[in-house]
C-alpha cells in the first residue's frame, strides 16, 4: 500500500499540467460528498420529470374512503393526503411543480443580474452608480419579507411567485457580477485588448464574460436551495402555487391539520424540500470548493 | 472617521427613500382597484368618487406619494380596511410580539453558532469540526416552517410536553416562555447554520495568518491566543450576528404562520389575505425601517472596532 501511494504522489508532477476544466473535473471526481449529492439530485430531477410515467395513480384524484392511510398501506406506499390522494403519486407530480418555481427566478437572475452587472462593472460611472443604488435598495429588505410582501400585493398563482422571486435574487446577483466584472476589468490584459484596438462588445464577450462568468454561476447555484425553500414556502402560505395542483409546499399546508390524526404523512413533502435542497447546498459547495472559488 | 460615519448615515437615506417606494407601489401592485376592496358592491359612481377623493386617489402619483410619506413621517400609517383601527396600533403590538422572538432565537443561534464555530475551527478536521459542518449545511437548508411542524408533532402531538399554538393569555412567566419554545427553536435553525459557518471561516482565516504562529513562538498560551483570534474575527462575527438578528426580524413570517404567534408576520399574513392593503404596507414598512438602521448600526460599531474599515 505504502509503495503505491509514493508511486502516485511521483507521477502526479509528472504529467503534463492539467487544463482548468480538467482540473475542477479531476477534483469534482474525487469529492465523495458532492458526488453523493449530485446523485441524489439527479434522481430527484428525473423522478420529477417521468412523474407521468412513474406515478401509481392520477395525482388528483382521491377516494373518501382511502384518506389519510398510513406510510406502507397496502396500494399505496407513501400512504394518501386528507382527500385520499395517493402520497407517492403527488410527490412525484409536486417535484416537478417545485423545482419548476425554484429554478426559474434563479435562471432569471442569472440571465438579467449578469447583464445588468456585467454593465454596470464594466462601464462604470453614472451607469454603474444608477443601477448599483437602484439594487441597493431591494437590500433593504430580509428576502423572506421582499418574496412575501410582492407575492401578497400580486396575489397567489404561480407566475406570480417566479415574478416575485426574481425580484428578490436579481439584486443578489447584480452584485456578485459587478465585484467580479470591476475586479477583472483592472487586470491588464483587458488594458491590452483595448490597446489592440477591441471594441466594448468584443471585450466583454470576448475577455470579460470568460473569467466572470464562472463566480456568477457559482453564486447562483448557491442560491437554488434558498429559492426552492422560499417557492414551498410561498406555496405554504397559499400565495404560490393554487390547489389543486401537487405541490411540495402546498401539500405541507393542506396536511398540516392532519397531524393529529396521521403524524408521518404530513412530514413527507417538507422531507421532500429538505432533501432537494441540502443536495442543491452541498453540490454548490463541492462546485465552490472545486473552482476554487471564495465566498 | 466621523466623515464615514456622516456618509453612512446620509446613504441610509436614498435606500429608505427607494423602500417606502417600493412599499407605495404595492397599492397599485395588488390587481383590481384598491377602492373596490372596502366599497359596497351597490354603491353609486358618485359614492365611489367621493371616496377616492377622500382617501386621495384622485390625484397624480407623485402627489400622492409625497401625501403619504408625510403621513409616515408623522407616524400616521392610516388605517385598517378590515378592523377600522389605525395601523400604527396594530403594527405595534405586533413587532413587540416578534422582537422577543426575534431576541430569543438570535440569543440561541448566536450562542450555539459561535460556540459550534470556534471549536470547529480549533479543532479542525476532528468530529466536532465535522458536527459543525453538517449543522452549518442541515441549518440553511431545512424549510424552517417544516421544522416548526415537525416540532409541533413530536413535542405537542406525541409527547404532549408544549402548546402548540398562539402566545399565552395569561401572564405566567413558565406558560408564556413554554409558547415561546418551539418557534424560537424554529426559528434559529437558519441563523444558527449560518453563524457557525461564518465564524468558522472567519476564525481559520485568522488562525492562518502569520502573526498567530508568532504569538504562538512567542510562548503564549492556547487561551491567550484563542483570545487574540476572537479579537481579530470579531468585527466579521458582528457582522454577521448583526445581519441575521435583522432577518429573524423580517424573516419570521412563515414561523409565525405555523406557531400562529401574534406578531408582525401573522399580522402580515392576515393582511394578505383579507387584501388589507394598509396594513401591508405599515408592517413592511416598519420592518424595513428597522432592517436598514439595524445594517446601518452594525457598519458604525465596525468601524469602531476596526477603524481600518473607515478608510476604504
Amino acid at each position: 500500500m505504502a509503495l503505491a501511494t509514493t508511486l502516485v504522489e511521483v507521477a502526479v508532477p509528472a504529467t503534463a499540467p492539467m487544463s482548468y476544466w480538467r482540473t475542477v473535473g479531476w477534483r469534482l471526481a474525487r469529492d465523495r460528498t458532492t458526488l453523493l449529492a449530485g446523485g441524489v439530485l439527479a434522481l430527484i430531477v428525473l423522478s420529477a420529470v417521468l412523474a407521468p410515467w412513474l406515478a401509481p395513480y392520477d395525482p388528483a384524484a382521491g377516494s373518501i374512503r382511502a384518506r389519510l392511510a398510513l406510510v406502507g398501506s397496502p396500494g399505496h406506499l407513501l400512504g394518501t393526503d386528507e382527500q385520499g390522494r395517493d402520497m407517492l403519486s403527488r410527490l412525484l407530480w409536486g417535484g416537478r411543480m417545485t423545482l419548476i418555481a425554484g429554478l426559474t427566478p434563479v435562471l432569471v437572475a442569472f440571465v438579467v443580474g449578469s447583464g445588468l452587472g456585467v454593465l454596470a462593472g464594466y462601464i462604470g460611472g453614472i451607469t454603474n452608480t444608477l443601477i448599483m443604488r437602484t439594487m441597493d435598495i431591494f437590500y433593504a429588505f430580509p428576502a423572506v419579507l421582499l418574496a412575501i410582501a410582492i407575492s401578497g400585493a400580486l396575489g397567489p398563482g404561480l407566475a406570480n411567485t417566479l415574478i416575485s422571486l426574481s425580484i428578490v435574487f436579481v439584486p443578489r446577483v447584480v452584485r456578485v457580477a459587478e465585484s467580479a466584472t470591476v475586479q477583472v476589468a483592472g487586470l491588464e490584459y483587458i488594458a491590452a485588448a483595448r490597446a489592440s484596438g477591441a471594441g466594448v462588445r468584443a471585450i466583454i464577450r470576448h475577455h470579460l464574460l470568460a473569467n466572470v462568468l464562472g463566480p456568477i454561476l457559482v453564486f447562483s447555484s448557491t442560491q437554488v436551495s434558498l429559492s426552492i425553500i422560499l417557492a414551498a414556502g410561498l406555496s405554504f402560505l397559499g400565495l404560490g402555487v393554487t390547489p389543486p395542483a401537487a405541490e411540495w409546499g402546498l401539500m405541507l399546508n393542506t396536511l398540516r391539520q392532519s397531524i393529529y390524526v396521521n403524524a408521518l404523512v404530513p412530514a413527507l413533502p417538507g422531507l421532500a424540500i429538505f432533501v432537494t435542497s441540502m443536495a442543491f447546498n452541498l453540490l454548490s459547495d463541492g462546485l465552490r470548493d472545486a473552482m476554487e472559488i471564495r465566498g | 472617521m466621523w466623515v464615514y460615519v456622516g456618509r453612512r448615515l446620509l446613504l441610509a437615506i436614498p435606500t429608505l427613500l427607494g423602500a417606502s417606494v417600493i412599499v407605495f407601489a404595492m397599492v397599485h401592485l395588488a390587481p383590481g382597484d384598491p377602492i373596490a376592496a372596502v366599497m359596497p358592491a351597490e354603491s353609486s359612481k358618485a359614492e365611489i368618487e367621493a371616496t377616492k377623493r377622500a382617501y386621495g386617489f384622485d390625484k397624480p402619483l407623485p402627489v400622492q406619494y409625497l401625501v403619504w410619506l408625510g403621513r409616515v413621517a408623522q407616524g400616521d400609517l392610516g388605517r385598517s380596511i378590515a378592523t377600522r383601527r389605525p395601523v400604527v396600533l396594530d403594527v405595534r403590538d405586533a413587532f413587540a410580539n416578534s422582537l422577543v422572538l426575534a431576541l430569543s432565537s438570535s440569543l440561541l443561534a448566536f450562542a450555539l453558532g459561535v460556540g459550534l464555530g470556534l471549536l470547529a475551527a480549533f479543532r479542525q478536521g476532528r468530529v466536532l469540526d465535522k458536527l459543525a459542518s453538517a449543522v452549518a449545511v442541515v441549518g440553511v437548508s431545512v424549510p424552517h416552517y417544516w421544522a416548526g411542524i415537525i416540532l409541533i408533532i413530536i413535542f405537542s402531538v406525541q409527547l404532549n410536553w408544549l402548546p402548540a399554538m398562539g402566545a399565552a393569555n395569561d401572564p405566567g412567566v413558565w406558560e408564556y416562555l413554554s409558547h415561546l419554545l418551539l418557534p424560537t427553536v424554529a426559528l434559529a435553525l437558519i441563523p444558527l447554520g449560518v453563524i457557525t459557518r461564518v465564524v468558522r471561516s472567519a476564525a481559520l482565516d485568522i488562525l492562518n495568518q502569520e502573526f498567530v504562529v508568532a504569538l504562538r513562538a512567542k510562548g503564549l498560551t492556547a487561551r491567550r491566543v484563542f483570545g487574540h483570534v476572537v479579537k481579530n474575527a470579531s468585527p466579521q462575527i458582528l457582522t454577521v450576528l448583526g445581519l441575521q438578528f435583522g432577518f429573524q426580524l423580517g424573516g419570521s413570517v412563515l414561523v409565525e404562520a405555523v406557531f400562529s404567534w401574534p406578531g408582525t408576520g401573522y399580522l402580515l399574513n392576515l393582511a394578505i389575505f383579507q387584501r388589507d392593503i394598509p396594513v401591508l404596507q405599515g408592517v413592511i414598512l416598519v420592518l424595513a425601517t428597522f432592517f436598514v438602521l439595524l445594517n446601518l448600526a452594525v457598519d458604525l460599531l465596525q468601524t469602531m472596532i476596526d477603524p481600518r474599515i473607515a478608510r476604504h
